[in-house]
Order: structure tokens, then sequence, then C-alpha cells
């Protein structure tokens, strides 16, 4: 079972992505925030980041950076998942480094599209 | 709201004389929800009311728009991507090597709803332009519904839209993004036309490499279903190819066509139940 790590400081959009994410058989984690995303990872790498942008404390940007930056070989696939839904930030997100990029409101299909393209669905 | 006997055979009643398409149990369970847009904007206050309005024909658009209303229009980019990619590994080559004298291909998407199957086809020219230069590709969509089809011809799509079944940089590469929305980049616009068209219609003297027809024949009854296999076998290419949804099949329902030996899910003139063997000349 494949496992993922939603990071998002909305709790209905955590719920919500673990409900799509459980019936697609992954294993599900949250965080609320960047930090609390990075000390997961550092305790058990996921196979997948489901990542919002804006958040308080660390933001899903400089999550995103110090996970590429940290050189760890299991680096999991990372996935946005934002209402930032403009071409400035989708460009910045792949260019630091994220797999896809997924525009809030979305959709079991969407979301389960996108986890195949990135190869963990 | 309940959606009595009688209205709901009022309703199919209607589909079936301006589609020729059956108003399924699928598609029963969802009439609220798909008639409700039509009662807010016309401030019509309950079902039983515009059922009225209808048999009275007091509006002659009011018709139109609940047709329109009850047709589903579900679709996505690559939907179902297994198709796609036999058509990639396949079914495109195939016909490659048939014209390669003519390089010129004619694709229909029948049934395409709001354009994303026909633009989906254009991409994968998109994707392997090298083989697929100085080709000309011509690339036809067509539904019954007029609403679907002014959507289509525009390529602007919502952000929702956009992302269903493309990877992001599939999306930045094939969309420009507008103030209000994603529109279809030039370069693959170039590539496909729409039409309003009923399949049942008579189809002229078009003739196509491929037609896709997937997830529209499920709506007619068995003989409105065999007249349309019959449309889509006097366009087809004797050589060329029918791609059907993934739960359809020819099998006790046409003698037109026979599935391909060799590629699931594609079907193929009866006459020729072979892949591609000769060109025909077009």
């Amino acid at each position: 079972m494949k496992r993922c790590l939603i990071v998002d400081d909305s709790k209905v959009i955590r719920k919500v992505a673990r409900h799509i994410l459980e019936t697609l058989q992954f294993q599900v984690e949250e965080a609320g925030d960047g930090r609390e995303a990075m000390s997961r990872c550092e305790e058990d790498m996921p196979d997948v980041v489901l990542l919002d942008w804006n958040m308080p404390v660390m933001s899903g940007m400089e999550f995103l950076q110090l996970l590429r930056q940290s050189g760890h070989a299991d680096q999991p696939k990372v996935v946005f998942c934002t209402t930032e839904n403009d071409m400035a930030h989708i460009r910045a997100a792949l260019d630091a480094g994220a797999d896809e990029y997924v525009m809030k409101p979305f959709d079991r299909e969407t979301l389960q599209v996108k986890l195949q393209l990135v190869g963990v669905a | 709201m309940q959606v009595s006997d009688s209205s709901s055979r009022v309703l199919a009643a209607l589909l079936q004389s301006r589609t020729g398409q059956q108003l399924t149990m699928s598609r029963r369970w969802r009439i609220e929800t798909a008639l409700s847009s039509v009662l807010r904007e016309r401030n019509i206050p309950t079902l039983d009311r515009l059922i009225s309005m209808l048999i009275a024909k007091e509006d002659p658009f009011l018709a139109d728009e609940v047709v329109e209303a009850l047709l589903n229009n579900e679709t996505y980019f690559f939907r179902d991507r297994t198709p796609f990619d036999v058509l990639a590994r396949d079914v495109l080559p195939q016909l490659a090597h048939a014209r390669r004298d003519q390089r010129r291909l004619r694709i229909w998407s029948a049934g395409c709803s709001t354009g994303q199957e026909a633009y989906s086809l254009a991409m994968l020219f998109d994707e392997d332009r090298e083989r697929w230069k100085d080709w000309k590709i011509e690339i036809l969509g067509s539904d019954v519904s007029q609403k679907v089809i002014d959507k289509a011809r525009a390529g602007r799509y919502t952000q929702f839209e956009v992302q269903r079944g493309l990877a992001i940089r599939q999306t930045i590469r094939w969309f420009e993004e507008e103030e209000d929305g994603w529109t279809v980049a030039p370069h693959l616009k170039s590539m496909v036309r729409f039409e309003t068209r009923n399949l049942l219609d008579p189809q002229g003297a078009r003739q196509f490499d491929l037609v896709l027809c997937r997830n529209v024949l499920l709506y007619l009854c068995k003989d409105k279903r065999r007249q349309a296999f019959d449309r889509l076998a006097s366009v087809i290419a004797s050589d060329g190819a029918l791609l059907l949804g993934a739960g359809e099949t020819v099998i006790g329902q046409t003698e037109a066509f026979a599935a391909d030996r060799d590629i699931r899910g594609i079907y193929r003139p009866a006459a020729l139940q072979a892949p591609a063997r000769r060109a025909t000349g077009t």
C-alpha cells in the first residue's frame, strides 16, 4: 500500500483528500504545515506528498525546496494542491521540483489521474 | 422533488424525438438535478409546471433547453487513457503506413460533447510531431447539442476542466491562460473543427480513417443503435477503424463491424476484419 502525506492547514481539505486517497487504497498521514511535514518526512519518507501552497509556519514552496535540498535518496513525488492557479505559480512549482500540480477545486478523477501520471497510483 | 412516471414519460418522449436517445435509468435519477438550472433561469416554480409548459408548447425554445439539459455531457481530456495509448501505439502507426502516399488523415469524434476528446486526439498528433510533419490531419468533433458544440468550438475551459486528465506540463503546453479560463493553443485548434450533427442522420459522402464513438450508443435503443452502426459503417474507410467506449461492443448489435483480431477495443468494417492492409485511395 502506497503512503501519502497530505499537507494542508485546512482540516476540511485534509478530510476530503483523505477520503479520496483512502478509496484509492493509499495509507494516509496528515500535516498542518510545511515544518510538521518535514518532521514526518525525516521520520519516514512517504511515496507521495499532496502539498498546499499557503500555510502558516512554513509554506508549501519552502517545504518543497527544503525537501529537494535535503539530500534524501528516497525523494517522494510531490503534487501541489492549491488555489494558486496561475501560470507563474505553476512554473515556479515545477522549477522547484514539484512533479504535478492540482488546482483547487478538484475531484476524485482529477486526483487519481495526477497520481497515476506521477506513477504512484 | 419527486419525478413522477408521467413526467418521466413526457421527458423521455421529448428526448427520443429530438435526439433518438433514451432516458435511461441513470438519466432518470438525475432529471431533477439536470433540470434545476432550467427551472431557476426561467423562474419556473416546479417540475410539474415545466412539464405542463412543454405539453402546451408555451415556449418554442423551452424544449430545446430541456433536451440540452438532459443530455449527459460528461467528458474529460484523454478519458480512460488506455484507448489513447492504443491509438498512439497501434492504430495511428498502421494508418500512417496505409496513408503514407496521401499523407492525410480524417478522424471523427462522434458525440464529442464539449470537445475534450477531439482536442485529445490533436494532442496525440502534437506529441508525435516529427512523425506527422507534412501530414494533413483533419479532426471533426460532432454532437447533437448546439450548446456543447459552441463551447468546444471556443476551446475555452475552466481550471477544473483543463486539468481533468492532463498532466500539468501538458496543460501549460497546450493551453493559454486567460483571465477567466484556459484556451486551447491555436496550433491544436487548427487541426480540429466542430459541427452540430445527429449521429442518426445521413452522413453524406464524407469518409473517415478513424471514428471514435464512445459512450454514445449506450443511450440508444437497439434499433437506433443498429441504425447508428450503419451510419458509422457508411463513412469509415474499408481499412479504417472504429473505437467504442470501454463497456461497449458490436457483438449482438450489428453485422457492419467486427472486432479487430489483434487490437483490443478496435472494430473494423465487417468486410475487412484484419488490421489495415489496403489503402482506400481517398
